[in-house]
């Protein structure tokens, strides 16, 4: 009935990790609780799970973003905490088995569960608007690639308590992660969730190229699209291209756990050798698929807060394009030690080092954007600036580790540990934090307080450099990665520092709690009035904040790049329309949130291979796609009448604070 | 069929910018699909290539492979992509029990096609040469499977169309949704294409 289910899969005998059930657990029943006191589950339904808009979508991915990055985080520090315990005589507080699974789910929940959503929700609040667009190609798939997100993330916390999760590192490598070695439920709830949110994330991928190849404004021309929209063209075409690499690798791995099969197994013929080619195939593009997103970001907020058109764009959309193509030409740099020829690792660190280049023409690009520009430090261009100085760190131990015979030595150490953080730390987090606190007015219709901003930032510039420069010592001193215990000494303080880097870091995490608390409660007075609080330069601060559902009223003719500042340097930004049009809407539709659950369900039967529940969750699946497909009145439309409401209290608000 | 070239997407771009063309948009969409989804059989190509010859002491594909029969197999698969493009022609022309007939004709020969690769795995699996028998057999058994899943799921689409085409008839979604059908069933024919050539042609060779 329960497949391979049963009560002792609940860990009770693991005191941290039923601590953590038990926090999680609650806090759900308070969250759900208080939606009921204040009888939300209404509004929560209509106005939010089943919302086609973009918008909305947008935020639902960064609350999720927010959520894993807090789970994500909590595993980084009890795997700093237990390294700085576990020396020499001591064992620290986690068995060898817990800590394997907790930097596996950190590794996994970080780029596929907070990085992901983030870039994504990121993406979702901002190209529509700054394309001139009212939403997406397709508002019921953007919804879709939402829930099954969400399927995926909440297979990961359910396996925290029912199960176990992976304890073979993220990426998951062959034989290891094999039914002979691994014969357990985590590898499979690593499988599952990867490949229900790897395919939310290819159709986001589809979707996203649509809408900028299709729905731009009139005169947004390629070489108009503000950067941020280039870096998710590119974005998204790595991820077309590179997801469905991973869904059959996973698919093979799942074949060869559940029937058998002879893929990457040590007998009958398997090559484990192929399994690592075909992830990092899917892994290195991806690498940029969570980095290139934060470059837009980073270039949007330089020009902005520079008063300045963005150096050399020309330059940058080709460094992105070069750098999209290039990414997928260096996955054996992962596996330098896998025993190809000298002449294949060459070619491959030559590839890698080549990358180096684009990138360097990015980071000269936003040097002398500011120069000689009117420099506004706030804090998304704090996050700015402090990303420049240190991915020049994480970018040059890259070009140390390409170079295939340093790597030998490198491989698997801290060093790789110190490099990859200190490239996706400032270089993708910095990046989506910017963009939070940049767009934040946008999304929701206040600014976040400055000050905590500030401190938040402080406390994660200097964690990074405490948790992340002793690692590249360490690497150097031979520690390698992954050790839930060591027994040289000689490493003891270097960990120390880092565990206190962590913390600093928690700091910081706590500034951006306390922030977000503080700016609700003075939500009045950070009201964005205008809906262009920062003197944009872009189309989406051409909208009220938050912007209606329609977004634009009219949809803006695009003459110049920077379009909206342009059109305030004419004196035509806040121009009214002679008359106002009906607009068609997409209506809501629940189907994504069903189908998300549907995903989740069977995910979870086929973990536990509780094979009826499995059947009838992808008959559920089938039936509710196809009673979506037979549905054809999907549209609304909004009157021009309540259009001219909604606009002229706009002009109101705007005359009011022009006064 | 072919309505994503360039010249569309800039019409619809310029003149439709409002409220822009959600078929030639879906088509577009519908493209990107297809283009992921030959990025997943090219990874099953390539895995294909690569533990092939991992016979572990099993039997070769030349000791399995019955080529006349595969050539069947083909030949009912080429002429559903036929009848499918004949079900185009009179989606065009707007004559509803003609496509109501190609669209029958093309599931039956789909339907004929997923059949004989079920009993042609049947009786391997019979013989002791299931996938778990060779890294071989492991990557013949998921490239072909896949594309007859893949196959299965457009009948099961199509069986969708068939009821929609009779119930609604041939309205404008309808129109694009078989549209998007053909180009799935097309595609589904290449792929075959390529699995005849490397794995049937040079696995007897």
């Amino acid at each position: 009935m329960f497949g391979k289910l049963s009560l002792s899969a609940i860990p009770s005998h693991e005191p941290i990790t039923m601590t953590a059930v038990a926090g999680s657990v609650v806090l759900g029943l308070v969250i759900l609780a208080l939606i009921t006191y204040y009888r939300k589950w209404t509004y929560l339904y209509k106005e939010w799970l089943t919302s086609l808009d973009h918008k909305k979508i947008g935020i639902m991915y960064i609350i999720l973003a927010l959520v894993m990055l807090l789970r994500g985080f909590s595993d980084a520090l009890l795997m700093r905490g237990q390294q700085a315990l576990a020396a020499g005589g001591s064992l620290g507080y986690l068995a060898p088995d817990h800590f394997n699974q907790i930097f596996s789910a950190h590794g996994s929940i970080m780029i596929i569960f907070m990085a992901m959503p983030f870039l994504v929700g990121l993406m979702n609040i901002v190209v529509p608007q700054q394309i001139g667009a009212r939403d997406v190609a397709f508002p019921f798939l953007n919804s879709l690639s939402l829930w099954l997100t969400a399927a995926g993330a909440l297979l990961v916390m359910v396996s925290l308590g029912v199960g176990e999760f992976s304890k073979v590192g993220w990426s998951g490598y062959a034989p290891l992660s094999g039914i002979e070695y691994s014969p357990d439920v985590g590898v499979d709830y690593w499988i599952w969730a990867f490949q229900i949110a790897g395919i939310g994330s290819t159709l986001s991928g589809i979707n996203f190229l649509v809408t900028i190849m299709t729905m731009r404004a009139p005169g947004m021309t390629a070489m108009r699209l503000p950067l941020f929209v280039w870096t998710t063209f590119f974005t998204m075409v790595l991820v077309v291209w590179a997801f469905p690499v991973l869904t059959a690798a996973l698919a093979l791995l799942t074949l060869d756990r559940y029937l058998g099969m002879h893929f990457f197994t040590n007998t009958l013929g398997g090559n484990q050798m192929l399994y690592v080619n075909l992830f990092w195939t899917w892994g290195h593009p991806e690498v940029y698929i969570v980095i290139l997103p934060a470059f837009g970001i980073f270039s949007e907020v330089v020009a902005t807060f520079s008063g300045k058109r963005l150096f050399g764009y020309a330059s940058m959309v080709w460094a992105t394009a070069v750098i999209t193509i290039l990414s997928f030409s260096v996955w054996m740099h992962h596996f330098f030690t896998m025993g190809a020829s000298p002449n294949v690792n060459l070619f491959f660190g030559i590839a890698t080092m080549l990358i180096a280049i684009p990138t360097g023409v990015k980071t000269f690009n936003w040097l002398f954007t500011m120069y000689r520009g009117r420099i506004r430090f706030t804090t998304p261009m704090y996050w700015t600036l402090g990303f420049i100085v240190s991915f020049a760190i994480g970018g040059a131990s890259g070009v140390m580790l390409s170079i295939p015979s340093a790597d030998f030595v490198l491989h698997n150490s801290l060093f790789l540990i110190g490099h990859f953080h200190s490239v996706l730390i400032p270089g993708a987090l910095f990046g989506f934090f910017a963009g939070y606190y940049y767009w934040f007015p946008k999304a929701i219709g206040f600014r976040l307080k400055e000050n905590w901003g500030r401190r938040a930032f402080w406390c994660w510039l200097v964690g990074f450099y405490l948790a992340f420069v002793p690692l590249y010592v360490l690497g150097f001193m031979g520690m390698p990665r992954r050790l839930a215990h060591y027994a040289d000494l000689t490493w003891h303080p270097y960990l120390l520092v880092a565990a206190l880097g962590a913390a600093v870091i928690m700091l910081g995490i706590v500034c951006q709690g306390i922030q977000l608390l503080v700016s609700i409660k003075e939500r009045r007075a950070l009201e964005d009035r205008t809906g262009d609080p920062w003197d944009g330069r872009t189309l989406e601060w051409m909208t009220a904040s938050p912007a209606p559902v329609y977004n634009f009223p009219k949809i803006p003719v695009i003459n110049e790049i920077d379009a909206f500042m342009d059109m305030k340097e004419k004196g035509i930004a806040y121009e009214r329309p002679d008359r106002y049009s009906d607009i068609e809407m997409p209506k809501n539709a629940p189907h994504g949130l069903i189908l998300g659950g549907l995903a989740f369900l069977f995910g979870f039967a086929v973990v536990w291979h509780i094979w009826w529940l499995a059947i009838v969750a992808a008959l559920g699946i089938l039936f509710t796609v196809i009673a979506r497909s037979m549905d054809d009145d999907i549209h609304y439309v909004i009157p021009a009448a309540d259009v001219e409401r909604i606009e002229n209290e706009r002009y109101r608000q705007l005359a009011a604070v022009a006064k | 069929m072919m309505t994503t070239d360039a010249s569309t997407i800039s019409i619809a771009h310029i003149e439709e910018a409002a409220h822009p063309d959600t078929v030639a948009m879906q088509t577009f969409g519908f493209w990107l699909y297809l283009m992921s989804d030959l990025i997943l059989f090219a990874t099953l190509f390539a895995t294909y290539a690569v533990l092939g010859h991992n016979y572990a002491g099993g039997p070769t594909g030349k000791e399995l492979f019955e080529l006349p029969y595969v050539l069947g197999e083909t030949l009912l698969l080429l002429f559903s992509s036929v009848s499918c493009g004949l079900v185009m022609l009179a989606v065009h022309n707007e004559i509803q029990k003609r496509v109501l007939i190609g669209l029958v004709v093309t599931f039956l020969l789909g339907l004929g096609f997923v059949s004989m690769e079920i009993l042609e795995f049947r009786s391997l699996i019979a013989q002791g040469y299931g996938p778990d028998r060779s890294a071989f057999l492991s990557s013949y058994f998921t490239l072909v499977g896949t594309h007859g899943a893949h196959v299965t799921f457009g009948l099961i689409w199509m069986a969708v169309m068939i009821g929609q085409v009779a119930v609604k008839g041939l309205t404008y979604p309808v129109q694009s949704r078989l549209m998007r059908l053909s180009m799935f069933w097309h595609f589904l024919d290449i792929v075959w294409i390529g699995i005849f050539s490397v794995v049937y042609l040079m696995g007897v060779m």
